[in-house]
């Protein structure tokens, strides 16, 4: 018995054992990782969720002063048709003191024939915070206040007081008529 | 599974046939006859009352699962018409909902008692983080339930909450989108909340099992937080025991029956009773009343990320709790310094929930007022800082004040046993049973 043992021990191949189990586990590994990525994956954006990705609005009816909301991708664009001095008091800011610097024209798009065209501020009404949805025409800025934790926004939507740490962003959007803007 | 020898004698030939393939009457007979320490006060009925709100809320949220519909089309409808149209959905679904918040109550009486008590220390640190973990995940099961009914508070609730997640930097977007199955808070979302609300109830119950058999291994804490050593120290579990929290319990449920039956909807937001609308956040978000201290701590801070850190530390820091407290001394009976610094402790936290649910601007109290550019500003304590104040304290309580409190008090004498606390010096005399 003690001889046939001792017999294995001199035959046995350590080394080579060590590489059928580094093999095997390497092998057992890649399988379930291969088999838990859908099962992690499956809760990202489905296809029908990434298709339903555009919306088109309006704007020829807007009039000066006037703000409208439109349901994109379960959030509210803000498209502002701003007064002249609101974008005058969004031009003349100086950045250098906001949290999240950006000029005015930096958070518009050109129009079709390569102007920007300030009285039309588009943006994704959401507060950087936390998701909540700011009120228009309030706060400290004359821009926009987020009632949740109290973020206060000027009238270009960027941050300037309060926890939210960016501006509100602005969406992908191109101007495919005069009239209508495209967002997404 | 307990620590003390078996006593259960089968007495009927099935019986002993059962006892020899699973022993599992033998178990329960056990667990009837664990021997309790003597001295246990109310305070200690909480932890059968927490397992009859487990069970509650496990038997009524599978009944409304038969009736709910999670999608956002229909959610807040279907819960309607279970209030006013399915048989006794009118008490159903309150038992449930007003069962979360009695829950939560007495997992903080229990954990206060805890607290106090030092039941987090050697032997029991496991029993204790077991408890936390408990209390983490019955957190996020009900943050999960409060999003189905889809009202307003549940809509906007959840966008917040989940909107932590994008404060982790650099992954943070794709990780909330990830969570959420689109950009937004939808249908994806009330979907997998729903699924995971069902499921984390079972995951507690588990853990509720660890936690007993963790009870069961290291003997109780008792209030004078001396060990049990002789058989005289201790009473059996039943009846002594089952008697005392039985009572507790009708006590309790007669609080939970007037919720149920009067106030069904005291401890919710009137918000709720409206759809939700992702266009349209209410004027005032506030969590349950059982998340508000937490929220005040949140925002306490002005920065995004460190204040969901903030959050999730006065969490984390329970957890670590037996290893941050450096007294040997158990109960605060003994402990006459650290007793006032723990009553000024739970005085913060109700203070962080009045924080937690006031406007951060609003003031707590001026005096006086000033003009900041051409405006009127009150002077005073506002509830940003109030909070700040409470958060500090909260904070220091667990990270400065223990460590140090435990290494320069010097505790009151203890008595040498748990029978001679209850029966004085004639506990000489008394037979050993």
């Amino acid at each position: 018995m003690s001889e046939t043992l001792q017999k294995d021990k001199d035959t046995i191949d350590e080394g080579k054992r060590d590489f059928i189990y580094i093999a095997t586990g390497a092998v057992a590994a890649a399988g379930a990782a291969s088999l838990a990525w859908p099962l992690v994956a499956q809760m990202g954006k489905a296809a029908d969720t990434l298709a339903a990705g555009s919306v088109e609005i309006n704007v020829g009816n807007m009039i000066e002063g006037q703000q409208v909301k439109v349901l994109w991708r379960g959030v509210p664009v803000f498209v502002r048709y701003r007064t002249k001095a609101e974008i005058a008091e969004a031009e003349n800011t100086d950045i250098a003191n906001c949290p999240d610097p950006q000029t005015d024209a930096e958070r518009l798009r050109p129009d079709n024939n390569g102007n920007l065209r300030p009285e039309f501020l588009v943006m994704v009404g959401v507060c950087t915070h936390f998701g909540c949805i700011p009120v228009g025409e309030a706060g400290d800025f004359d821009g926009w206040y987020c009632p949740c934790h109290g973020s206060h926004y000027d009238t270009s939507g960027r941050i300037r007081k309060g926890p939210a740490p960016k501006n509100m962003t602005v969406p992908e959007y191109k101007y495919i008529s005069d009239t209508v803007i495209k967002v997404g | 599974m307990s620590g003390h020898p078996s006593t259960y004698e089968p007495k009927y030939a099935a019986t002993k046939w059962i006892d020899q393939r699973l022993p599992i009457i033998r178990m329960g007979a056990d667990f009837m006859t664990f021997p309790s320490p003597r001295n246990l006060n109310y305070w200690y009925t909480f932890g059968g009352i927490l397992m009859m709100c487990l069970i509650s809320q496990i038997i009524t949220g599978i009944i409304l699962a038969m009736h709910y519909v999670p999608h956002v089309d229909l959610a807040f409808d279907s819960v309607q018409r279970i209030r006013r149209d399915v048989p006794f959905g009118w008490l159903l679904q309150p038992m449930h909902a007003v069962g979360a918040s009695m829950f939560f109550l007495a997992v903080y009486v229990h954990m206060f008692r805890g607290l106090y008590y030092g039941s987090y220390k050697a032997p029991r640190e496991i029993l204790w983080i077991v408890g936390c973990l408990i209390y983490l995940i019955m957190m996020a099961t009900g943050f999960l339930g409060y999003t189905l009914p889809w009202g307003q508070m549940s809509f906007w609730g959840a966008t917040v909450i989940t909107g932590f997640f994008g404060a982790v930097p650099v992954v943070g977007e794709s990780l909330q989108q990830w969570l959420l199955g689109g950009y937004s808070v939808d249908n994806a979302t009330l979907n997998r909340f729903f699924a995971l609300h069902y499921l984390l109830p079972f995951v507690i119950a588990g853990l509720v099992g660890i936690h007993v058999w963790a009870v069961h291994h290291v003997g109780q804490n008792n209030p004078i937080g001396i060990s049990t050593k002789t058989k005289s120290d201790t009473l059996s579990f039943h009846p002594y025991y089952t008697v005392k929290d039985g009572f507790a319990m009708v006590i309790f449920f007669l609080i939970f029956a007037f919720f149920v039956f009067y106030q069904p909807d005291a401890l919710g937001h009137a918000d709720n009773y409206i759809q939700a609308d992702p266009l349209k956040t209410p004027p005032h978000i506030v969590p349950e009343w059982y998340f508000l201290p937490f929220y005040a701590i949140l925002r306490a801070v002005p920065d995004k990320l460190m204040g969901i850190l903030l959050m999730l530390g006065a969490i984390v820091v329970l957890f670590v709790l037996p290893w941050l407290d450096t007294s040997k001394v158990r109960s605060n009976r003994f402990r006459p310094v650290a007793r006032k610094f723990f009553w000024i402790f739970v005085f913060f936290c109700f203070i962080l929930g009045w924080c937690g649910a006031e406007t951060p601007d609003d003031m707590v109290f001026s005096v006086g007022s000033k003009m900041v550019d051409g405006a009127e500003v009150p002077v005073g304590l506002n509830f940003t800082w109030l909070s700040r104040i409470a958060t500090a304290y909260y904070f220091a309580y667990f990270l400065i004040i223990l460590p140090v409190l435990g290494m320069v008090e010097k505790p009151l004498e203890r008595p040498e046993s748990i029978t001679k606390a209850v029966l004085g010096d004639s506990a000489h005399a008394a037979p050993a049973e």
